[in-house]
């Protein structure tokens, strides 16, 4: 970027490349399980996936179906046949020498995903997707990577299946790009091949120039980005860690730029401890991975896997048809699309009870109750069930909406009791009409002021008198039945 | 067991089943095929040490079939040699003529089979690994369709161009040790159903009446008189028992070793790169970052010819290269297959001379690359077009050397080659 451009208005033109690990039982290229969370280093290994000599991989073809759905999902174009290559360089967490990715067949090319940022559309193209194997993990002992006394290699996670996401530099802010990798995750995990909760499950390097705003009105020239010094953001955890991290760039690019100083064209590495980037190594050669096609990988042709894979109704169609079909409002529906297990728990209730009452209460009360504990609803898996049995009981009157809320669903995320448990224990069951009945007319009998108030037209009495059956009734009567019962006692 | 040769590595006995169609036999395994708890070394330095953890497929394949493995035989450093000489563990001698050398890659193998060691040996054939030191040494020696038998514990020193292959004092022991090692194996995506159930033995008749035999002219010429006296004398014989011979032309040969050595050089290139110091080979007591200690552990554990095939096929990969060497081979290729394919209409075998020249004395050849890699000329076209070809003894010299004819048979062929080399053998 030259310095004349300190008078002018500057703007952030971004582009990103996401790593997402793909949620399938195995790696990549051999049949160890991709499941070693908690496991003791190196004991998810075999031959392959610690590069032996003479071993050979074999392709897990979940792994290509997984990409193929995102493919879809994405509206990529799916290649006739997918190749591998070898990318070459030496690394201690790399026990080949050579990482197998894709080159030039990648399993998606020339596809988009639209977002929404403040009511604003924007349709960020995604330029290709490729399948490749992550490497192994690395534990400095005594320092940081350059002054540890050793260095310790856990390759479990070697040969774990990625999918590399390069997108347009098609980003103008970093909002935009937060607002793209939460529409990712949350595609990724409609098609199921994603777990965000998993460590490493998503790592982000973000490219950004700062260019004059005059030249991005429309299309932005690829000239105008040639000439703007390119930083590379590496290190990037989250779609929050992307925002913030580029925010930071933005204004020390900006400033840098405004007191007519040169922005390096450098990889710089987000510390989200510090919450900020620090140079990494400026102007370094680019480096020659020697790339050329894996023998050991026949080519395997997926032409018709497109066709043939299906694929879930996604968040916006979703989002759409529940506003639609359920009448719901936007933000409700967005609430209750923002998960496939939200929205598929919604709508099984949805099907038995008034839709209205389902809404409510996985919309407000169950994820306002989950959020406040800081719990998922995949923290509920398995108790389903007693979540659809209260509702039920609320749908059938036999609980108060109040009770249900305050002591029931409570009582079920803290204790992890069942509803049916909790209203036996705390005596919640309503009480039967005839009891409320009794404590109608026995508050009548006992306050004949507040009724001749109230014959006098006094509605402030009614409200007296609701009071007092409540107190009768411990509370478990319907005030709404009550108000009721003692209009018709009154009025007659 | 003496090993009066240097035929082996490691000797070592691996037992196998009790019952089998190699009950009682004994098998000599090339050491670039892993054994588990046997070290596997590729005649390298850097794998002095190293003990697989597992079996490769076609070892499994011996021991259930019931053969016995008897250890492990001498190689060229990875494979990288035509002659035995470049191993970290000494030269192996020609068993017909100690001062000559037994051929290479597999040098071991053709030794221990000619020295009656072991009954049979695989190897591993690249660009003739199998089929030079079987002409050498004066035994069968096949180098099988690529994808026919499983690499899977095979040490990669070019992995689109090689096979295992069977060594054998007969064309039918090959073809028996082939029937038990052939066919596909889920640890090897390129492998193929062809040899499944094979039955090759069955095939070693020598019934080559009405049998066309082409012989490339290009793959002839350059032979030494006397080998090439040899090859017409074994024609003449194909000629009695009722085969017609005719002359064929494959023109891109003239590019074939410059293509094989352009190709298995990248590629070993990337093979290798494993061997870093981290998990094989000398490892710490290195100044300098882990690039530096790279290099060092290199520089130390990997012998001259390896180290210079890894700098050829990394320049030939470069940026700026790649189009002139790498791209430029690969075009090469395909045009020798199309050659080939196109031969293969008109012809059921074609016939060579394996080796162009007469087993050389140690030492002759190491000094000169060039002209080791020249001695390929005849057996790496059969690699670059992954075809199945067998070597057979076809008679002697005036010294009494050993000369080998080549059988190059189409894609699976391998029954045509097997029933038409035991005519000879
Ligand atoms: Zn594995």
């Amino acid at each position: 970027m030259s310095t004349q451009a300190a008078t002018e208005d500057l703007a952030a033109v971004i582009g990103l490349e996401v790593h997402v690990q793909l949620e399938t039982d195995t790696k990549i290229f051999c049949g160890c399980s991709t499941d070693a969370a908690d496991a003791e280093p190196n004991t998810h290994t075999c031959p392959t996936c610690l590069g032996l000599p003479g071993a050979l991989p074999v392709l897990n073809e979940g792994a290509v179906e997984a990409a193929v759905r995102l493919g879809k999902a994405l509206h990529a174009d799916i290649p006739e046949r997918t190749t591998f290559h070898r990318k070459n360089y030496f690394y201690p967490d790399l026990p080949k020498g050579f990482q197998l990715t894709q080159y030039d067949a990648p399993i998606c090319q020339d596809g988009e995903l639209e977002v929404r940022v403040e009511d604003r559309r924007r349709d960020i193209g995604i330029t290709r997707a490729h399948l490749e194997e992550d490497p192994g993990s690395l534990q400095h002992v005594g320092g940081s990577i350059d002054t540890a006394d050793y260095t310790k290699v856990d390759y479990n996670r070697a040969g774990t299946p990625l999918v590399e996401i390069v997108t347009e530099p098609d980003f103008r802010s970093p909002d935009e790009t937060r607002a793209f990798l939460a529409k990712l995750e949350e595609v990724l995990e409609y098609l199921g091949i994603y777990d965000a909760e998993r460590d490493g499950s998503l790592r982000v390097d973000a490219n950004i120039s700062m260019v004059s705003a005059d030249d991005l009105a429309g299309e932005v020239d690829d000239a105008v980005l040639a000439e703007a010094n390119r930083t590379e953001v590496k290190n990037i955890s989250s779609h929050k860690g992307a925002q913030q991290a580029l925010a930071y760039e933005v204004t020390r690019q900006r400033n840098a730029i405004q007191r007519g100083r040169e922005v390096e064209q450098e990889t710089r590495h987000w510390d989200e401890s510090r919450g900020i980037t620090v140079s990494m190594r400026s102007k370094e050669a680019e480096k020659d991975y020697r790339y050329f096609e894996e023998a050991d990988l026949p080519p395997l042709e997926v032409s018709d896997w497109k066709e043939r894979l299906e694929i879930p109704e996604l968040p916006d169609a979703r989002r759409e048809r529940f506003r639609e079909e359920y009448d719901l409002s936007e933000e409700a529906a967005s609430k209750l699309t923002s998960t496939k297990e939200v929205a598929d728990f919604f709508e099984e209730i949805a099907r038995e009870y008034d839709p209205d009452l389902a809404a409510t209460w996985v919309a407000d009360n169950l994820l306002g109750e989950l959020n406040y504990r800081d719990m998922a609803v995949t923290d509920l898996e398995g108790r389903f069930d007693e979540f659809t049995r209260l509702v039920e009981l609320v749908a059938e009157d036999e609980i108060t909406e109040k009770n249900a809320r305050e002591v029931v669903l409570r009582g079920m995320l803290d204790e992890g009791e069942t509803p049916d448990d909790i209203v036996e224990a705390e005596d919640l069951g309503k009480t039967s009409g005839d009891e409320v009945q009794a404590a109608v007319e026995a508050a009548i009998a006992e306050n004949p002021d507040a009724v001749a108030d109230y014959e006098d037209g006094d509605e402030g009495a009614i409200n007296f008198l609701v009071g007092q059956v409540m107190q009768k009734t411990g509370g478990s009567a319907d005030p709404g039945q009550v108000n009721g019962l003692l209009r018709e006692e009154l009025d007659e | 067991m003496a090993d009066a040769h240097n035929a082996f590595v490691t000797e070592e006995t691996i037992e196998g089943a009790d019952s089998g169609p190699l009950a009682g036999a004994t098998v000599a395994v090339k050491d670039n095929i892993s054994t588990e708890g046997v070290r596997t070394t590729c005649g390298s330095e850097m794998l002095a040490e190293y003990v697989p953890p597992y079996d490769a497929t076609v070892v499994s394949r011996l021991t259930d079939a019931g053969a016995t493995i008897v250890g492990k035989t001498n190689m060229d450093e990875f494979g990288m040699g035509t002659t035995t000489e470049t191993s970290a563990f000494g030269a192996t001698t020609n068993p017909v003529d100690e001062e000559r050398v037994p051929g290479g890659s597999s040098g071991g193998s053709a030794a221990a089979v000619a020295a009656g060691d072991a009954d049979y040996a695989l190897g591993s054939d690249t660009g003739g690994s199998v089929r030079c030191p079987a002409a050498f040494c004066g035994v069968v020696g096949i180098k099988p369709t690529y994808g026919l038998v499983s690499r899977y514990g095979l040490v990669a020193y070019a992995n689109s161009l090689e096979q295992i292959g069977p060594l054998a004092p007969t064309v039918e022991g090959a073809a028996e040790l082939l029937d038990v090692i052939a066919g596909p194996d889920e640890h090897d995506a390129t492998t193929r159903d062809a040899g499944a159930g094979s039955d090759y033995a069955a095939a070693a008749n020598g019934d080559v009446d009405g049998l066309t035999v082409g012989v490339p002219t290009e793959l002839v010429e350059g032979a030494d008189d006397e080998v090439r006296a040899v090859f017409e004398d074994a024609l003449d014989a194909y000629r009695d028992a009722g085969a017609e011979i005719e002359e064929v032309s494959l023109p891109s040969v003239e590019y074939g070793v410059a293509a094989y050595y352009v190709i298995a050089m990248s590629e070993a290139s990337s093979n290798l790169a494993r061997f870093d110091g981290v998990r094989y080979g000398e490892s710490g007591g290195f100044e300098g970052n882990w690039n530096e200690s790279f290099a060092e552990t290199r520089a130390e554990n990997l012998g001259d010819e390896v180290k210079r095939r890894i700098l050829l096929g990394t320049y030939a990969l470069s940026a700026g290269y790649h189009d002139k060497y790498y791209k430029q081979a690969q075009e090469a290729r395909a045009w020798v297959r199309q050659d080939f394919e196109g031969a293969f209409e008109d012809v059921d075998v074609l016939a060579t001379p394996t080796m162009p020249v007469l087993p050389p004395k140690l030492g002759e050849s190491v000094d000169d690359p060039l002209q080791m890699y020249l001695m390929d000329a005849n057996t790496v076209p059969v690699n670059l077009a992954n075809l199945p070809a067998i070597s057979v003894p076809a008679g002697e010299s005036s010294e009494g050397l050993p000369v080998g004819l080549q059988l190059v048979g189409p894609t699976f062929g391998e029954e045509t080659i097997i029933d038409a080399a035991a005519l000879l053998g």
